[in-house]
């Protein structure tokens, strides 16, 4: 059974850092990704939560520390804003091929799954923010990830669609067996089938495990008791705190 | 048997189309990626490139394909950290390049350069020799294409994308460059260095009309941008035009009529 354990492993950052012009974009950073994992990456804006996903997809080589990541292990991605430039014609369906045709029943499981199939032959510029969203995540999904990350995939989604949002991504565990990393700014709900909660600011501030906060009744009186089946409250326990520019300070 | 008519207009109308096969798909990657400039800095640039060549005793093609690389990696390495912006570096570039071209030129009086026939092409003295030339340059640029497709449109989709699911951006785009320049040192035959950018990017913004799908708008480029070739030379036969000139003129007239009958289709639709 040790070699499950070890089977599992899709990427394992050991001290890693990333220096660019005299500065730190993250240090110290241990993180190991694991199938069937949801890990959920908080931090501010600036805080080096992208170069993190950089190291992870294997896009960027840190300066410093090691990164031991299974060979061929197969990302998707979910950019956090995409905007494809108008003078390249794509429709839906077109765009889950890239960059490999795939299989035109998969293809309209997956849009059917995340509620685009009606979609499928407009033109991607024509689409809403969530449709755009919820396609590239289709996109990504047809490639049978090993690792899903998703940078920010809430973002321009009302509360009921990071609701419907967060309950597909569980299923998605469930089904494909892959570890997901969520990316994320709000550093207070988290999704609720989160695993680890690793908070960062340039070096990790502190990682856990999600409240789970159905039961609060001030929570559910602001948020009506749906939301919190997909949400978790995430309480920090930092023992130093951050100057502007992101240097350490104790507490 | 299938005669191959041995006369200057055929001979013409053949080294077109060769030239248009790689220009359907590549004018797109000019338009999708925004290398428009860069296609036209490349192009004065060739310039130079015939007078080094002329200079050297090498291929012309070979000069200019070098100096168009040239450009290429200048401008590859400015970055936002530069003390000036890569279209500014561009037009310094692009300019000058096409006025040092133009003094070498000027000071080679041993031979008889014809300045006019670089600036808007000489269609109609291509030999077959160089119809071979621009069918071989044709292939391999058509056939790296093909094989890197994928990567292309990867890149062209989103490169944060493409990055972190190894598709290697980087690569892909010096492999783009390096068949702009492959492509522009063909077209300075055809319609010459003025007008070559012209014929890159008209054929596709025609296609972009009528496409669905990356694909079909490479392939639209390659038949608008033929049908302006043969178009284009019986108008230069009909009128006595020069072809060069002649055969942009006719893109222009596809992109125009295919621009009118699009507003009108949604004018239609708008109604009912």
């Amino acid at each position: 059974m040790k070699d499950d354990f070890d089977n599992s492993v899709l990427a394992k950052l050991q001290s890693v850092g990333v220096r660019r012009n005299n500065r730190w974009l993250v240090r110290d950073i241990d993180l190991t990704m694991r199938r069937g994992e949801i890990v959920s990456l908080i931090g501010p804006n600036g805080s080096g939560k992208t170069t993190v996903t950089k190291i992870l997809a294997g896009s960027l080589q840190p300066d410093f520390g090691s990164v031991q990541r299974p060979p061929n292990i197969k990302i998707g991605y979910v950019p956090q804003s995409v905007t494809l430039d108008s003078t390249l014609p794509m429709t839906v369906q077109r765009l889950m091929d890239v960059p490999q045709p795939v299989d035109r029943n998969e293809l309209f499981e997956v849009l059917t799954e995340l509620d685009i199939q009606h979609l499928a032959n407009s033109s991607v510029q024509k689409l809403s923010g969530g449709e755009f969203q919820r396609a590239l995540l289709a996109r990504a999904l047809l490639r049978k990830p090993d690792l899903l990350i998703l940078d920010e995939p809430t973002q321009g989604l009302d509360v009921h669609g990071e609701t419907l949002l967060f309950s597909r991504i569980a299923n998605i565990r469930d089904r494909m067996n892959c570890g997901i990393l969520i990316v994320r700014h709000d550093l207070h709900l988290v999704m609720v089938q989160t695993d680890t909660v690793v908070c960062m600011n340039v070096h990790i501030c502190c990682r856990g495990t999600p409240e789970r906060v159905q039961k609060d009744e001030a929570y559910l009186n602001l948020f009506g008791a749906k939301a919190f089946e997909t949400r978790a409250l995430y309480s920090h326990l930092h023992d130093h705190d951050h100057g502007l520019d992101g240097s350490i300070r104790d507490l | 048997m299938f005669l191959i008519p041995d006369d200057f207009f055929s001979r013409a109308i053949i080294a077109g189309i060769g030239f248009t096969l790689v220009a359907g798909p590549l004018g797109c990657f000019v338009i999708w990626q925004r290398l428009a400039y860069l296609g036209e800095a490349m192009a004065h640039s060739a310039l130079l490139g015939i007078a080094l060549a002329i200079v050297l005793d090498i291929n012309l093609m070979v000069g200019v394909f070098s100096i168009c690389l040239l450009i290429a990696f200048v401008l590859s390495r400015v970055n936002s950290d530069s003390f000036l912006s890569g279209d500014s570096v561009l037009g310094i570039m692009s300019h000058s390049t096409l006025a040092i071209g133009l003094v070498l030129i000027s000071f080679m009086y041993w031979i008889r350069v014809d300045v006019l026939d670089f600036l808007f092409g000489n269609i109609i003295s291509v030999t077959w020799l160089e119809i071979a030339m621009i069918y071989m340059a044709s292939a391999v640029a058509l056939g790296i294409i093909v094989f890197r497709w994928r990567a292309m449109i990867g890149l062209t989709v989103d490169e944060q994308i493409a990055a972190a699911e190894g598709l290697q951006p980087n690569q892909t785009r010096i492999l783009l460059m390096i068949l702009l320049a492959g492509t522009i040192a063909i077209a300075m035959k055809i319609v010459g260095i003025i007008l070559t950018v012209a014929l890159l990017i008209i054929p596709a913004a025609t296609a972009r009309q009528v496409a669905k799908t990356p694909e079909q708008m490479a392939t639209f480029a390659v038949a608008f941008g033929s049908a302006s070739v043969v178009g284009g030379m019986f108008m230069s036969l009909e009128f006595d035009t020069p072809p060069g000139p002649s055969i942009v003129v006719f893109a222009l007239l596809l992109f125009l009529s295919m621009a009118t009958a699009m507003l009108m289709r949604k004018r239609s639709q708008e109604r009912t």
